[in-house]
């Protein structure tokens, strides 16, 4: 159950993991996503489905070193087998023809992007897509993202690769330059954030696709709660994806640093017991 | 269902019952007082998550079992959702034979260690002893005894499986592994059906693993008595989301035949008053599931947790008293209970507010939250609360709260646990657009064989009655699995 069959690093820090899963790899719809935990001991932590391949029964995740729980996943090989695996879950994007769509990646967000791309432009949709990291070496998914894209804007905060800029600088030049029926918007929350600010001026509808914290992924706890449009959400079961002009992103922002501190000592702990071993 | 009076009569004559009521007088069966659990010392309990509860030794079960008259008309079964034949598993412990006790409990209940330790048996079976209502003297204390046959079974190794019919080869599905479905699926392993069990969680048990703590219910207890389910040969798939991993259709495309819906009410209530998604403002499930599914409180552990120097609980309900004698134990200076109405309202069973308030919870009845406050990085630092005063009862039969206008004021806490209810779990319903579901989200059945509005689709325990408790779960499913049978077999016979 649950095993790796291909693994890939893209970056130093960032991981393709291949991984057996038939059940969900026949499910699973563009913006679904599952739960991992790795080990007796592990913590559950959603990862959105980057890519699925029914035939074969794999799903595809793509994973960035960010603390204990990624680390452990990263560390995998080919042949281990992830202790738990569960889904699809949340509400799958909401696919049609809406004209012309920009699509915009920040960091590992591309991942989770490709498959909204690909249905996007399997939609018939014009397909423009942006995306953008800090550095050249942590720019992914570019040639698969090309394939399924009319144009595409890679941007690089330090310009060491296509544009120097963010992800907002391409955004407004696509805007001014033309008619975007539909914006769709993953990254880090500071970055759906300004990503959003960007397409309202423009009155584009946004869909930003939130990555909160989690536990359950199933709608049992409401950690993962986060304001839109006034009322309480819970990100796991009415998203990941929302309406990113309704989304209080600042609330979403604090949110995400409840456990910044433990999150940083246990990451201190896991790599010096390593240090030691 | 109901247990034949007949039966009942037949087993009752039976010459080692017979004899067993001839040892003793009635007069001085009731003369006997009833026995007291012993419980760890409050000081000592809150420093760990050791069971409150001790249980019996040999000697007070068997003098407590005395006190049961064997009555010819035992009204007390008729106070059990599962219909344990209470005289017959009384009376073995009054015989010194503590095995076969447990035996006659598994005929019936698939969970009796558990049902033991967490039934309201005041409201239940003690409350049709015949000691209550005619002696008006203190019940024979069931819950007690029905958990101590459990734990010698376990604790002596001589767990027994109970007899299964021969496979016949049908295959029944059983969506949710919390007490309605544990209990469905042994009584249909029982009758010979194939039973597969699926379940969202990495773990086997639903609210007896991720809500009820530790100090109430081992979780090692609850495995033992799914272990036995294996060995009975039901199936269990984890990490398996019916409707999502796979749907009702391609299940009955692997050759399921009937399903039985036991998802309860995962869904926790807000309040939606301003500051609640302020950090440090957690429901109720989410704080025990970290500590009891995860075990966030253990450095072992990757799941982490705030605990909270002040805490304040919202509600007044078992999960509250759960969560907030969970705080207790995590190192809080002050754990709260916050509960708009009186101590009387409290739906929390008698037992649990008492160990509460000996392990120094604070209770402020009679109090209402009405909003957070946060320090800049958004971390709750205080709640605004204002007090109550109660009406005219409610439909629901209590007096209702009114706010006392101009009564607000501030407490300092660090850590809220939002407890005022759940809602029916909406991943069955919402996967099967013709399944009939009221507008609370439960879903319809029909009452007596809980069967829904799809004929092969039955249905029991929270999913059907809102929050409501771990018995009337279990009654849920043995029903459904009685009345699933009958559908099944009148289906392969016709």
């Amino acid at each position: 159950m649950n095993k790796i069959v291909d693994k890939e690093f893209f970056s130093e820090n960032v991981v393709r993991l291949e991984i057996e899963a038939p059940r969900i790899a026949k499910a699973r719809r563009a913006g679904h996503f599952v739960i991992v935990k790795v080990g007796k001991n592990g913590e559950r932590i959603p990862l959105t489905i980057a890519s699925a391949n029914p035939e074969k029964g794999t799903i595809t995740l793509v994973v960035q070193r960010v603390g204990v729980s990624s680390r452990r996943l990263a560390e995998l090989n080919i042949g281990d087998e992830i202790t738990d695996l569960v889904g699809p879950l949340g509400q799958a994007t909401h696919i049609e023809n809406f004209g012309t769509v920009l699509a915009c990646g920040g960091g590992v967000g591309v991942a989770p992007l490709l498959p909204i791309v690909e249905a996007m432009k399997k939609a018939g949709n014009k397909v423009i897509t942006v995306i953008a990291a800090r550095t050249k070496d942590l720019i992914i998914l570019e040639d698969q993202i090309k394939q399924y894209s009319d144009e595409l804007i890679v941007m690089t905060d330090d310009g060491t690769y296509g544009e120097k800029g963010l992800v907002t600088d391409a955004m407004e030049k696509v805007l001014q330059r033309e008619k975007v029926d539909l914006s769709v918007v993953i990254g880090p929350a500071i970055m759906m954030k300004f990503a959003s600010l960007t397409t309202e001026k423009y009155e584009v509808p946004t869909y930003a696709s939130l990555n909160t914290i989690m536990v359950d992924g199933t709608g049992m706890c409401g950690a993962c709660r986060i304001t839109v449009g006034g009322k309480t959400k819970f990100v796991c079961v009415d998203g990941p994806e929302f309406d990113a002009h309704k989304v209080d992103f600042d609330e979403m922002l604090l949110r995400l640093n409840g456990y910044k501190e433990i999150e940083k000592e246990a990451e201190q702990n896991y790599l010096h017991s390593k240090d030691k071993k | 269902m109901t247990v034949s009076k007949e039966y009942l009569k037949a087993e009752r004559e039976q010459s080692w019952r017979v004899d067993i009521r001839g040892l003793m007088k009635n007069k001085d069966r009731t003369a006997l007082v009833r026995v007291h659990m012993g419980e760890v010392d409050p000081k000592e309990r809150i420093l760990s998550n050791i069971e409150v509860n001790k249980g019996l030794t040999q000697e007070e079960a068997v003098n407590e079992a005395r006190r049961c008259l064997d009555c010819p008309d035992p009204t007390c079964i008729t106070g059990c959702p599962v219909e344990i034949n209470i005289p017959k598993f009384v009376k073995r412990i009054e015989q010194g034979e503590f095995v076969e006790a447990a035996k006659v409990l598994k005929q019936t209940s698939t969970l009796p260690a558990v049902c033991g330790r967490v039934c309201p048996q005041e409201k239940q079976c003690e409350a049709k002893c015949f000691y209550k209502l005619k002696l008006k003297k203190d019940p024979v204390a069931i819950g007690y005894l029905e958990r101590f046959a459990a734990d010698y079974e376990r604790e002596s190794n001589q767990m027994s499986v109970p007899d299964i019919a021969a496979n016949n080869g049908i295959k029944v599905a059983v969506i949710g592994s919390g007490p309605a479905g544990l209990t469905f699926a042994g009584d249909m392993a029982k009758q010979g059906y194939d039973v597969t069990v699926f379940e969202a969680l990495h773990e086997i048990g639903g609210v007896l693993k991720y809500g009820i703590p530790e100090f109430r219910l081992p979780n090692n207890i609850v495995d033992v008595e799914i272990d036995i389910l294996s060995k009975m040969g039901v199936k269990f798939e984890n990490n398996f989301i019916v409707g999502r991993t796979a749907t009702i259709e391609d299940l009955k495309e692997e050759g399921f035949e009937a399903f039985f819906t036991g998802s309860g009410a995962g869904l926790p209530r807000f309040m939606n008053i301003p500051g609640e998604n302020y950090i440090g403002v957690l429901s109720s499930n989410e704080y025990l599931t970290r500590i009891n599914l995860m075990h966030a409180a253990s450095p072992e552990t990757d799941t982490p947790i705030v605990s909270g120097k002040n805490v304040a609980v919202i509600g007044g309900g078992n999960t509250a008293m759960d969560s907030v004698r969970t705080a207790k134990r995590l190192g809080a200076e002050r754990a709260m209970i916050i509960y708009r109405r009186s101590l009387e309202e409290m739906p929390a069973r008698v037992e649990e507010i008492k160990h509460a308030q000996e392990e120094g919870i604070e209770f402020m009845t009679l109090t209402n939250p009405v909003e957070y406050f946060a320090d800049s990085t958004g971390r709750v630092n205080k709640v605004r609360v204002q007090k109550m005063e109660l009406g005219e009862p409610d439909a629901s039969g209590r007096r209702r709260p009114i706010p006392v206008e101009g009564s607000e004021y501030e407490i300092e806490v660090d850590t809220v646990v939002v407890s005022v209810g759940v809602s029916p779990n909406p991943l069955i319903p919402s996967s099967l657009p013709q399944l009939e579901t009221t507008r609370w989200g439960t879903i319809v059945v029909d009452e007596e064989k809980l069967q829904s509005s799809i004929p092969e689709m039955f249905a029991g325990g929270d999913i059907v009655r809102g929050g409501a408790t771990v018995i009337l779960a279990m009654g849920d499913g043995r029903n459904a699995a009685a009345a699933m049978h009958n559908y099944l077999q009148e289906k392969h016979n016709s």
